[in-house]
């Protein structure tokens, strides 16, 4: 698989689970660049609720001091690439 | 006889639609499960019997569109005889009551034995929500097929009065029903104050770090628990208005406000919050938000809060002059965590702080006793390790 295409697969998983939690949200005018909680209105509980699901499917372990770095979708996408040790 | 009543769901709730039974004449039901889902101007609920027996026979169908206090099932007690006459109120209720009738295949009773269903069908069934026991079957053998799914979730979905737009249509007007009561009726006093959440925002960073992800704590559950604690010092708070006069209530049930993604909003109980520990407060909170916005609230949650709580500060408000729900006496209302410059041992330091609002009817309570709540709760809140 290309790195392309494994872009593409973590992003549209990442929208997924973001469909799933604001499922009346339309995701395709989201700015990958802005925070998703005002995007989508999103609250804490949705927020936590999306974090935890992403390390569910992502089998990673996010501290609470990085979650910042998850509010956008560049932010989730940067994170969930890079090279995990 | 026990009989199972159109319960009171909401401060202005004049009557509601069955949507199902959730049992059916014969089954045993205990104090606490589910036996019917109604539908009410805000949402589809749960309704729990209020009695451990057996249901002798129901008496709405589903459809019906019947006013609150309505005997819709007579339930025989533990240790009743079988034969108990049916109860005058509700042989009236049943004859006189549906003001709103659609029209709904009839259901067959609970086949005995092996259900023939096959596991698609199975699925299907548990998607939609549906007993398989309760429908008529048209596969070989009287075995339940898909369609027969289907069409039992088609009649079910059509006793649901109207979709999503008319639902959020009803929800507004009870919502202005709700609050112009409240607002004709109480006579509203408010106090606030500033708490410095310094020590509760490290404690819960620290009490996070060492927790796996599932079980992170969200801040707005201290403030729950803080106002739960705070209640059983000054109790007036924790009272419904009840023929002129305030009547304390038992348990501290706290109404959390949940604001829902279609619009509207709902402040269903989180039950004995006092009692519960942060962690299964926590879980109670998320179970609740989800099924709040799901609509599948159950009506001891509903009709069961003794003072709403609500957070408005997500959205970058800073204080919250709130409205009492009636018949609440009481409402508390947080602002968002913002960090301001704050005088400490004749220091200025950065310190996260909130603005708390107390909204209380003075028909039942003063403004002293309300600096005495307030107070209260931010005492708690500077030692959260006892939260």
């Amino acid at each position: 698989m290309s790195n392309t295409e494994a872009l593409n697969n973590t992003r549209n998983l990442v929208l997924r689970l973001l469909n799933d939690i604001a499922p009346e949200a339309d995701l395709t005018s989201l700015r990958p660049d802005l925070s998703f909680r005002d995007q989508l209105d999103l609250d804490s509980m949705d927020f936590l609720n999306f974090v935890v699901a992403l390390h569910k499917e992502f089998q990673i372990e996010i501290p609470e001091s990085d979650y910042p770095q998850y509010m956008t979708l560049n932010g989730c996408l940067a994170q969930l690439s890079a090279p995990r040790s | 006889m026990a009989d199972f009543v159109m319960p009171t769901l909401g401060a202005d709730m004049t009557e509601g639609t069955l949507v199902q039974w959730k049992k059916q004449a014969g089954d045993r039901v205990t104090k606490g499960e589910i036996i019917a889902e109604v539908d009410t101007e805000k949402a589809a609920i749960e309704v729990e019997s209020h009695t451990t027996g057996t249901i002798e026979r129901l008496l709405t169908q589903p459809g019906d569109k019947v006013p609150v206090g309505t005997v819709m099932a007579v339930i025989r007690e533990d240790g009743q005889p079988t034969t108990a006459p049916i109860h005058e109120a509700a042989r009236r209720a049943a004859v006189t009551t549906p003001v709103h009738r659609v029209e709904v295949a009839p259901v067959s009773p609970p086949q005995t034995g092996r259900l023939r269903i096959s596991p698609a069908a199975r699925k299907l069934a548990a998607e939609r929500g549906l007993d398989p026991a309760h429908l008529q079957g048209t596969g070989p053998d009287g075995a339940i097929t898909l369609e027969d799914i289907e069409r039992a979730g088609a009649i079910t979905e059509v006793t649901k009065p109207g979709g999503v737009a008319d639902r959020q249509a009803r929800m507004r007007q009870t919502i202005a029903a709700a609050m112009a009561r409240s607002k004709r009726e109480i006579p509203h006093y408010y106090l606030s104050t500033t708490i410095d959440m310094g020590r509760a925002v490290t404690w819960l960073k620290q009490a996070n770090e060492a927790r796996p992800m599932t079980e992170r704590l969200l801040y707005g559950v201290l403030l729950i628990k803080a106002v739960a604690l705070a209640l059983r010092r000054v109790p007036e708070f924790n009272a419904l208005w009840k023929d002129g006069a305030a009547v304390r209530s038992e348990g501290i049930h706290i109404g959390a406000a949940i604001s829902l993604r279609q619009g509207g909003l709902v402040a269903p109980a989180l039950h004995d919050a006092d009692q519960l520990s942060l962690s299964d407060l926590m879980k109670t909170f998320q179970d609740l938000v989800k099924r709040a916005r799901a609509g599948s609230l159950r009506s001891s949650e509903m009709s069961d809060p003794t003072i709403t709580v609500t957070s408005l500060g997500e959205q970058g408000v800073e204080i919250v002059f709130g409205v009492i729900y009636p018949p609440q006496v009481a409402l508390v209302g947080f602002g968002k965590l913002v960090e301001r410059p704050w005088v400490t041992n004749g220091q200025v330091v950065p310190r996260p702080v909130v603005m708390v609002s107390l909204s209380a009817d003075h028909r039942a309570s003063d403004g002293h006793r309300g600096g005495v709540f307030l107070a209260e709760i931010d005492r708690l809140l500077q030692e959260p390790h006892i939260l």
